[in-house]
């Protein structure tokens, strides 16, 4: 595929892509390792919207929503599939971002914590109920635990607080406040059911 | 002083914020033109640099600066962030900025770095050895500190060679620590009349493993310039006490530092004052004239990030048939790694002489140094240790004396101003602001069901035998002498400079709830102002060793009720009579014989503005510190100031504890270990913020649990590498290694010694969870199947095959 400079810029713009968050990663002699055949400009579809965006062939998915799509509420804690942060939902089930090539996911659906809220800023049942519960405490972890268990919960919508920590046992907290985060979830759990 | 606020759960404001992704953290800032940072790490464990050859690096195109030791201030001989004499595998030579992280990892491919080999030790022990190696040029241990001089900061202690004699080595084979000559040493009472009276006499070696704190949020920094102030995207604990660190790393003054920190992604001691290698972006960014980004990865935390101290303890403790300690003589070994000195070895002998109450005690200690990661201060540094070292041998008495474990902890613990550590000068020893152990016990084992699970502890259920067991952990709990400054403004709302790191502890924002109290403010009229040194904060204390509820609960007791003094002021000014006619409530101060005659906050904060001086922070104290002065100026004309600094007056030293209750179930098959139940119970004072301080005691016994059966850090001996430098080879504590449902609860009685009443409780449920958990193992299978920790289950499995521990007792690391 042939790309103009002016159309990928129109395209960038037309994703909703932030100019000055967009291109971190490409700009000088390392984007020489992406030169090849791949098809660098891509249309992903995140948190209900279509965003185009210039990809790396070996960029992760979560170097791409945090760098080139400014949605740096999915967090990178290990960048190796140990610590869950970075949990995002694609066609509703949880990944690990840091971990998924965004070449991978063209014409799948992501959602990350930011596409949770619901219009006019209403918050996801399981949300609400962190804030209910005060789950967490330094909250770096919160986003990935936040995304396991919504995904977790469209699998099992009535868990036992042994079947909601088999579900997001994917996912570490430092601050170890594992039991007030169960807690959380679990209020999550049953506002989801109510709504 | 419970009431309206204190005591009662609240929603904290940053809360949506963060459910939302919308809380920025130091990596998710972007600035325009940022470049990008990696480092080059030492590949050996002691070395120096002798050559640097970048020229094929700044070659690249996009590669744009190189940082290099060469680039930054002296700091007196104390660690920087980059180094031409590494003293650990993984510490930074330097640093590349580039348009792009890859650019810059290729450039550092492509530095030719010449090391020249130079002599490591990984373990402690060895390099006290007679012809051990010494793991810096200068020597090998720290000595004692010199005594603290009026008015000047705290020098360091001495560095210095210490080797001890074949003979001192004797008692090794035996897996005893041998106690050569000690660098620090103090004592009280009759130690060898405590041991003739004693009707048993235990002697044992422990060893307390290293961990990384490793955060979730790595130390990660983003820097940039701007008419010649910094401006640093950072993560701290400690946001007040973190802006003067980075102006001396980067050597600049520290007004020309702005330092912003809304939320930090963890700590737990490895962020106290920041991170020197947050200068690491901000000297990169003055060289390649842009903004620098550095994503500091988890293999770099694993080598940066700091760890706690490792302990190698000998204990000797005589026991009274009733279970009152008779003696305890104490001699630790200490690992404080490529840097320190650290003091965990020195709170662990006051924490030992604290919760046991011994009337004649010995302490002696040699601080060594290693060619391993550098250590800071962990979550409880030291108590735990001590925990760690002492609890199973306390289980160990108990079981030979015939007595209940908790009856042995009770006999023994401290009780209101109860002593606790050396004679100091004055002839004196320290006590305690307060002290309620006994009856956090007592309600432990009532709520634990204690004497119903002890009787089905030791029995055989198919492979599996439970035990119980108890720890008090104790741990600092309280600084005083802080400031405040709070305003009252025409718009109706009180605004409240709050310095605190936000760990999410929330004692950042605990202190404006007694500013609340004291004013009877409506809480949703309470505005918190954090996490940014430009937006004028107060002189406030660094939030590690459990300090910030205690010291930052009275410095704003002691604003807000400077603001009420003011309030009452102005009212009398204006409406007649004196200040003492007046009280404050309902967002109005009014006569307390006339409630009809008054006038409001808005009114009130109006005519400080009109009066000026010293009601708007047009005048201020005399004794608050000059950063507090700094923020009050910048503040003044805004509304009615309350402006402080703590002077309540206080006697004794601020400690609290908590009491851990743990039900560990075995299995002798596998040697597999669970946790069944764990209960905490927090004598920390009053109670100012329920749900965040159960949490914290389940939180803080999380971390002790980790420490009993899983994390560690191990370094290879012989190449002094890092085998651990992920989270799946250092094995933190996940939510299946703990009970579904863990316990938690605080005694809610007032420290007489503080306006508020409150402790902290950051740090005691560590150790308490620590001990206990060990303590249950021991009671379930024995105390002798395990002299180190974690108690792993090839340990376990071992020890109960052969009889006898079978894992080689002294070493470090394993």
């Amino acid at each position: 595929m042939s790309l103009s400079r002016r159309n990928f810029i129109k395209g960038v713009i037309a994703g909703g892509a932030v100019a000055s968050s967009a291109a971190y990663l490409f700009r000088g002699a390392g984007s020489l390792l992406g030169q090849s055949s791949v098809e660098r400009l891509l249309t992903l579809t995140v948190n209900g919207q279509t965003r185009r965006v210039d990809v790396l062939k070996q960029e992760t998915l979560a170097m791409t929503l945090r760098y080139k799509l400014g949605l740096t509420g999915t967090k990178l804690g290990c960048d190796r599939a140990e610590c869950g942060a970075c949990t995002v939902l694609i066609d509703e089930v949880p990944h690990y971002s840091c971990s998924v090539l965004t070449h991978m996911v063209r014409g799948r659906r992501i959602v990350t914590i930011e596409g949770l809220e619901g219009p006019g800023g209403v918050l996801h049942p399981v949300q609400r109920g962190v804030v209910d519960e005060q789950g967490f405490q330094c909250a770096f972890c919160l986003p990935g635990f936040v995304m396991a268990a919504v995904g977790f919960l469209k699998t099992n919508p009535t868990p036992t607080r042994e079947e909601l920590a088999h579900g997001i046992s994917g996912n570490l907290c430092r601050c170890q406040d594992y039991d007030k985060i169960l807690t959380a979830l679990m209020r999550g759990a049953e506002y989801m059911r109510r709504s | 002083m419970p009431g309206k606020y204190i005591g009662r759960n609240y929603t904290p404001p940053d809360l949506v914020a963060k459910v939302t992704g919308r809380a920025k953290y130091a990596e998710d800032f972007r600035a325009e033109g940022m470049l990008f940072t990696k480092l080059l790490l030492s590949p050996m464990p002691h070395a120096r640099v002798r050559s640097i050859d970048a020229s094929a690096a700044l070659a690249m195109p996009g590669v744009r600066a190189i940082l290099t030791a060469d680039d930054l201030p002296d700091l007196g001989g104390q660690e920087r962030a980059l180094t031409n004499e590494p003293r650990y595998a993984g510490e930074p030579i330097l640093a590349v900025a580039a348009v792009d992280e890859l650019t810059a990892a290729e450039a550092v491919e492509r530095i030719q770095v010449g090391f020249e080999p130079l002599p490591f030790v990984t373990n402690a022990l060895d390099t006290l050895r007679p012809d051990g190696p010494n793991p810096r040029l200068d020597g090998n241990a720290w000595g004692p500190p010199p005594p603290p001089r009026e008015g000047a900061p705290p020098a360091l202690p001495p560095f210095e060679t210490v080797k001890w004699t074949t003979e001192d080595f004797a008692e090794e084979a035996q897996g005893r620590l041998p106690m050569g000559r000690p660098l620090e040493e103090w004592a009280y009472g009759d130690l060898e009349a405590g041991f003739a009276a004693a009707a048993l006499v235990l002697d044992e070696t422990f060893v307390v493993q290293s961990t990384g704190h490793h955060p979730m949020e790595t130390r990660s920094a983003m820097a940039y310039w701007r008419n010649g102030k910094l401006y640093l995207h950072g993560s701290t604990q400690s946001v007040a006490q973190t802006r003067g660190n980075i102006a001396r790393w980067v050597g600049i003054d520290p007004e020309d530092v702005i330092l912003i920190c809304e939320y930090t992604g963890g700590g737990f001691g490895s962020k106290g004052g920041g991170a020197v290698s947050m200068s690491i972006p901000a000297l990169l960014s003055r060289k390649a004239n842009a903004p620098v980004m550095m994503r500091i990865t988890r293999e770099d935390e694993s080598y940066i990030g700091r760890a706690r101290t490792n302990m190698t303890g000998r204990v000797k403790i005589g026991f009274a048939k009733d279970g009152r300690i008779t003696a305890l003589d104490f001699f630790i070994v200490q690992d404080t790694g490529a840097y320190g000195p650290l003091a965990d070895h020195r709170s662990a002998g006051n924490a030992a002489s604290l919760i046991y109450q011994p009337p004649a005690m010995r302490w002696r200690a040699v601080n060594v140094a290693t060619n391993t990661p550098p250590r800071s201060q962990q979550r409880s540094p030291g108590p735990m240790q001590a925990n760690g070292i002492i609890e199973p041998v306390i289980t160990k008495a108990a079981r030979q004396l015939g007595l209940d474990q908790v009856a042995i902890r009770r006999i023994n613990a401290p009780e209101g101003k109860a002593p606790f550590g050396p004679v100091l000068p004055s002839g004196e020893r320290n006590h305690v602001t307060s002290a309620f152990v006994k009856a956090a016990l007592d309600r432990g084992a009532m709520l634990f069901n204690w004497e119903e699970r002890k009787a089905r502890a030791g029995k055989r259920q198919g492979t599996t035998i439970r035990g119980v067991g108890v720890t008090v952990g104790p741990h600092g709990a309280g600084s005083i002498g802080w400031d405040s400054i709070m305003t009252l403004r025409p718009d109706g709302r009180l605004y409240v400079q709050s310095g605190v790191g936000n760990l999410g502890t929330h004692s950042m924002v605990d202190l404006a709830r007694v500013a609340a109290e004291v004013l009877d403010m409506p809480w949703e009229k309470v505005e918190v102002i954090w996490g940014d040194t430009g937006k004028h904060l107060p002189w406030t204390c660094p939030s590690v060793g459990s300090q910030t509820t205690h010291g930052m609960t009275r410095a704003n007791h002691a604003g807000a009720m400077d603001a009420r003094r003011k309030l009452q002021e102005i009212a009398a000014r204006d409406l007649g009579g004196s200040p003492g006619d007046y009280t404050v409530g309902g967002e109005r101060v009014f006569r307390r014989d006339n409630p009809s005659r008054g006038m409001s906050y808005v009114q009130a904060a109006r005519r400080a503005i009109e009066l000026g001086g010293r009601y708007d922070g047009h005048e201020l104290p005399k004794d608050i510190n000059p950063m507090t002065r700094a923020s009050a100026t910048a503040l003044a004309g805004l509304g009615l100031m309350g402006v402080a600094k703590d002077t309540y007056g206080r006697d004794g030293v601020t400690y609290s504890f908590v009491i851990g209750f743990a039900e560990v179930e075995v299995d002798i098959e596998t040697g597999a270990v669970r946790v069944v139940d764990f209960l905490g119970v927090g004598d920390v004072g009053t109670v100012v913020n329920p749900r965040s301080l159960l949490a914290q005691i389940k939180g803080g016994a999380c971390l002790g649990i980790a420490h009993a059966l899983f994390q560690k850090s191990v370094v290879e001996p012989r190449y002094g590498v890092s085998l651990t430098d992920r989270f799946h080879y250092s094995k933190p504590l996940t939510i299946l290694d703990v009970p579904v449902a863990m316990q938690a609860d605080a005694l809610d009685l007032p420290d007489p010694e503080t306006p508020v009443g409150a402790r902290g409780v950051g740090e005691p449920p560590v150790g308490a969870a620590y001990g206990a958990v060990m303590s249950a193992i021991a009671d379930a299978v024995g105390e002798d199947v395990f002299r180190r920790a974690p108690v792993t289950a090839d340990i376990i499995l071992m020890s109960l095959e052969h009889g006898r521990r079978m894992h080689e007792p002294l070493r470090m690391h394993v």
